[in-house]
């Protein structure tokens, strides 16, 4: 058992390094753009003129409709329809491409609602503050208010992480060959499912826990100013 | 000099100013005086352009707008450059220190020089007796500390006006004093102030000139003397009420 181990974790973790990761990473820093802009659009209050209130309309219900959709239907159904599908419809990707769209879009749904909420639970004073100064719409968001939401939206946000690492299994189904489909390709030589999927899970668990643990690092960091006020 | 003329806030179910015209004159304190809900905050607010009034206009200088119109983002961001405020809750930044809280907007939004700003921000802090806080957060201090500290990023802005919007409501009496001692100082350097308030004697002491709001009006404006020598019956009658 122990020989199989060896020669089979090797594998296993250069699968994790050269797809699992990187798709995870990709995909979230691509998803948490996205969603910042839709928690953004879905947030503001139209300002300007008539046509300008009506173009924000129609953003705001666009950016509605895609959480609603991405957050209502299964991923792997939306893998395969982007990897499987819009082919039908002449957009094709390659598997890769496939997976970080729809890994990025999904995390954006998600993650959209989770910044929506941080931000709506900071106080309205604070953007008064930032507006008394002077400071412009982006001078408010970068300085005064996305600084205090991130803190807020840090362990819902390290948990879309964490669970999207885990969901990066399912790009096996789309022949990415992430961890997952690695082990399942040695069981398929070895006839030992068991010991296979059991080290890809540990390995999966491993990759997690550090994660959970950087997120403990990053939430007591950017805590200091709410642990100094116990003080 | 600011002035508001005819100037119209109506909520859905409050008229909070009406056709309010009002002039503050620079380099005076005008205290703004009222009972509660007469519109004193709102009207304060609206000259930071913190509330929109549906009509009139505001001039501060040589800037006009007209609240019936759009105004443009640039014109906001102008007319907020010469007003800073002081709120009643402090309203500090929880997640910067207090020299970032007070170098913030000399650094991002005048475009000072970082060093020049937080040389600037320790010599107000040190006028105001709280050097030593410069790099701790705002969670870490008092309300009354914060409050002066909340001065301190107003006059960090080199503003033509400091609006104070009743800056001691949430201090103890104690600590009010201080307080108001920091803005009679700033009286008696010129500084040109509004400050609404419920503090009779801060209003008789300090300022120049007293506005007296009810309901949405502007009810009485002229000097602190004539003011309380109870021009009016409602302003004796508010005085009188005031008392203990």
């Amino acid at each position: 058992m122990w020989q199989i181990i060896q020669s089979s974790l090797p594998e296993i973790l250069w699968a994790g390094i050269k797809y699992t990761i990187p798709i995870a990473v990709i995909s979230f820093a691509i998803g948490l753009v996205i969603a910042a802009i839709t928690a953004l659009v879905r947030i503001s209050i139209p300002r300007g003129n008539a046509v300008g209130k009506a173009l924000w309309q129609v953003a705001r219900g666009f950016f509605s409709f895609y959480v609603w959709l991405f957050r209502s239907t299964p991923l792997l159904v939306q893998l395969f329809i982007v990897f499987f599908g819009l082919p039908n419809v002449g957009i094709q990707f390659d598997a890769w491409t496939a997976g970080i769209v729809t890994f990025s879009l999904n995390t954006g749904a998600y993650a959209s609602e989770t910044i929506r909420g941080a931000i709506s639970s900071l106080p309205n004073s604070q953007w008064e503050a930032a507006y008394s100064l002077g400071m412009t719409y982006r001078q408010v968001l970068f300085l005064v208010i996305f600084p205090q939401a991130l803190r807020v939206a840090l362990p819902p946000l390290s948990n879309s992480f964490i669970g999207l690492v885990k969901d990066t299994s399912l790009a096996s189904s789309i022949t990415i060959l992430e961890m997952f489909m690695v082990s399942q390709q040695i069981a398929s030589h070895n006839y030992q499912p068991l010991l296979m999927y059991s080290l890809v899970a540990v390995v999966y668990a491993l990759f997690c826990t550090v994660l959970s643990i950087l997120q403990h690092y990053l939430e007591k960091r950017m805590s200091r100013y709410v642990v100094a006020q116990g003080e | 000099m600011i002035k508001l003329t005819n100037v119209d806030k109506q909520y859905t179910d409050h008229h909070a100013l009406n056709q309010v015209s009002v002039t503050f004159p620079e380099h005076q304190t005008t205290v703004i005086l009222g009972p509660s809900g007469a519109g004193k905050s709102t009207l304060l607010r609206a000259i930071n352009l913190l509330e929109r009034p549906q009509a009139g206009q505001l001039t501060i200088g040589e800037q006009t707008v007209d609240f019936s119109q759009p105004i443009a983002n640039k014109e906001v961001l102008a007319l907020r450059r010469k007003t800073a405020m002081v709120f009643q809750s402090w309203n500090l930044f929880p997640h910067l220190t207090i020299l970032q809280n007070i170098t913030a907007g000399p650094i991002h939004v005048l475009k000072q020089d970082k060093a020049a700003a937080e040389a600037v921000a320790l010599k107000l802090l040190k006028q105001v007796g709280l050097e030593e806080t410069a790099h701790r957060y705002p969670g870490q201090l008092s309300g009354g500390q914060q409050q002066r500290i909340s001065i301190c990023r107003a006059l960090a802005m080199n503003p033509e006006y400091i609006l104070f919007d009743e800056p001691t409501s949430a201090l103890d009496p104690e600590i009010e004093a201080q307080v108001l001692r920091i803005l009679q100082d700033l009286a008696k350097d010129q500084h040109s102030m509004i400050v609404v308030t419920h503090n009779m004697e801060f209003a008789r002491r300090v300022a120049d000139q007293i506005i007296f709001v009810e309901d949405g009006q502007v009810a009485f404006a002229g000097s602190s003397t004539a003011f309380f020598n109870r021009p009016t019956q409602r302003i004796a009658d508010f005085l009188d009420a005031m008392k203990f």
